[in-house]
């Protein structure tokens, strides 16, 4: 099967900022996939690259594999990009302007699809509505209704949910969600590293214009940070046997290492063998965001 | 074609909307010159024999309309796309940069010509006005309103901010607009200014719009036209490199 977005040896440098310095990618078709780092580490150079809206200093780029210079209409054909800024042509309403970028993909009889988009974003009622006219929230809706127009097989999201609602975070990743069911990969970009925890499968983490991890959410999860007992006993001491586990806690209550889900059942007979009795447990887990800020900080180092 | 249809259709579809703005407000500026400029010279000038001052005047102020209208439309346009940001709606989609260069050359020409023809009816009110030969005013219509059109583009794309428009049309569609023999026959220049006239294009696409009208003018039409044409051709040229290269559009 074709790689969906695949970029080899990519390269930018600006007048003054080298922004990528060697990028090598490959996303599959109908993978959700983000693209997590903080500012300034490339993202949106990388993204605009994809679209041709920047070229790439070295390297290759192909989308379903046309390149992006030399093939520019396949491979846009096949690229639906929500921008990052709050973009719109005041002079047009949101159904003008989605068949106007129907239009400009070839498309003249595209109402059925147009319809469809404004009804799942909710946008049915301001189909007639000048876009200047349209609040934050409602203009990001129409964005992604533009980056959809052509049904793109890749969907890019540059931090479609800054600023936005949380109704309107909700019903858009519930409409992104189903298009990933029906096949397109979606590639995603975001500081909400909750959302990308939630949504994505594999992750790429990019810094100074590297990747610097990239692997599926899960495994970074699991080998980014560490699974954690949190209990409250009726003893200040831990049998001898569980000892080697612990890591913190004080007075009554003690932190152990959790490696395996499996270990849990272990410790729980060995309080039970030592007569100790569990006034509150619970399981500390890695989120995304301390794996985040862990990989990060030991690229730092490195570098 | 169809990426180029549709943007034509969206650069027309633009100005059409506030026309009032567009068309009528440039329309109702060259009425107001053609009414005081009459009123001051009607009985004083006579440019050709048998030709009155008002009459003489109009296809001056048609031409400076379509060209300064078809600059005004593409730069515009451009610069407002990029300031608000909504350029990457055109750049995302597969149009080619010969597609991008035709909508906006075309749709500039399509508003020279709106107000060109609103200033020409309006002018019917005023002035007999005659049209020996139609070719000829096609011919430099045409040419002179894409030069003006190229310009507007390669401003559009090179400004950063409304400033650097703003000061290509004050400091050189204006100047070359105005001292370019609308108002007048070169002829009634001293011979130093008549020859740093002849070095003006637009004296050239204005005359030879007029000859079009009043069979005379104050050079021959065909060496106008072979005036005009070469900058036709480079600007049209230098637009599309400039496009190709991705200029300002495409870093």
């Amino acid at each position: 099967m074709t790689t969906a977005v695949r970029l080899r040896g990519v390269e930018k440098r600006f007048p003054r900022v080298h922004a990528l310095r060697g990028v090598d990618l490959d996303i599959e078709q109908g993978e959700f996939f983000a693209l997590l780092g903080p500012n300034g580490a490339g993202k949106t150079t990388l993204i605009s690259i994809l679209a041709g809206l920047t070229r790439a200093s070295a390297g290759s780029v192909e989308i379903m594999g046309f390149d992006v210079t030399r093939q520019y209409r396949e491979a846009r054909r096949a690229l639906g990009v929500v921008p990052q800024e709050l973009v719109y042509d005041p002079f047009f309403t949101v159904r003008e302007t989605l068949r106007l970028q129907s239009g400009y993909f070839g498309l003249r009889r595209n109402d059925a699809w147009i319809d469809e988009l404004l009804d799942n974003l909710g946008l049915a009622d301001k189909a007639d509505t000048y876009t200047r006219r349209l609040s934050g929230g409602m203009k990001r809706r129409v964005l992604v209704a533009q980056a959809l127009v052509h049904k793109p097989p890749v969907i890019v999201l540059d931090e479609p949910t800054a600023g936005v609602d949380v109704e309107l975070r909700q019903s858009l990743w519930a409409f992104i969600r189903r298009l990933n069911r029906e096949g397109h990969s979606v590639v995603l970009t975001t500081h909400y590293l909750e959302e990308a925890e939630a949504l994505c499968k594999r992750v790429a983490m990019l810094k100074e214009g590297r990747v610097v991890a990239l692997d599926r959410t899960d495994n970074l999860l699991r080998a980014g940070a560490e699974r954690r007992l949190l209990l409250d006993l009726d003893a200040s001491e831990l049998p001898a046997s569980l000892q080697p586990l612990l890591i913190g806690g004080e007075g009554r209550h003690f932190i152990l290492d959790l490696p395996d889900y499996g270990d849990l059942e272990g410790i729980l007979a060995n309080l039970r063998e030592a007569g100790i009795g569990i006034r509150d447990m619970s399981l500390a887990q890695a989120d995304l965001e301390k794996v985040f800020l862990k990989i990060m900080n030991a690229t730092t180092e490195r570098t | 074609m169809s990426g180029f249809r549709t943007l034509l259709y969206k650069e027309i579809l633009r100005f059409w909307k506030v026309l009032v703005q567009t068309v009528g407000a440039p329309v109702l500026t060259s009425l107001l010159y053609l009414l005081i400029f009459s009123h001051v010279l009607e009985d004083h000038v006579q440019v050709y024999p048998g030709v009155r001052y008002t009459s003489f005047l109009m296809p001056g102020l048609i031409m400076m309309s379509i060209l300064q209208n078809a600059f005004a439309n593409s730069s515009s346009s451009l610069i407002q796309s990029k300031i608000t940001g909504n350029i990457v709606f055109v750049l995302l989609p597969p149009i080619s940069y010969l597609e991008f260069f035709l909508a906006y050359l075309i749709a500039a020409l399509v508003r020279g010509f709106a107000v060109g023809l609103g200033v020409l009816l309006v002018g019917l009110f005023f002035a007999d006005i005659e049209m020996r030969h139609p070719p000829w005013i096609l011919a430099f219509a045409l040419t002179s309103g894409a030069v003006f059109a190229c310009i507007g583009i390669l401003a559009g794309i090179w400004a950063n901010q409304f400033d650097n428009l703003a000061a290509v049309q004050n400091f050189i569609i204006m100047p070359l607009t105005f001292l370019s023999g609308v108002f007048f026959s070169i002829h009634s220049l001293s011979p130093f200014w008549q020859g740093v006239s002849h070095l003006n294009p637009v004296f050239y696409m204005i005359d030879g719009f007029r000859y079009g009208f009043f069979g005379q003018g104050d050079v021959d039409p065909w060496l106008g036209l072979a005036v005009v044409t070469p900058f036709v051709l480079l600007l049209s040229f230098l637009t599309l490199a400039m496009l190709k290269s991705g200029y300002k559009l495409r870093h």
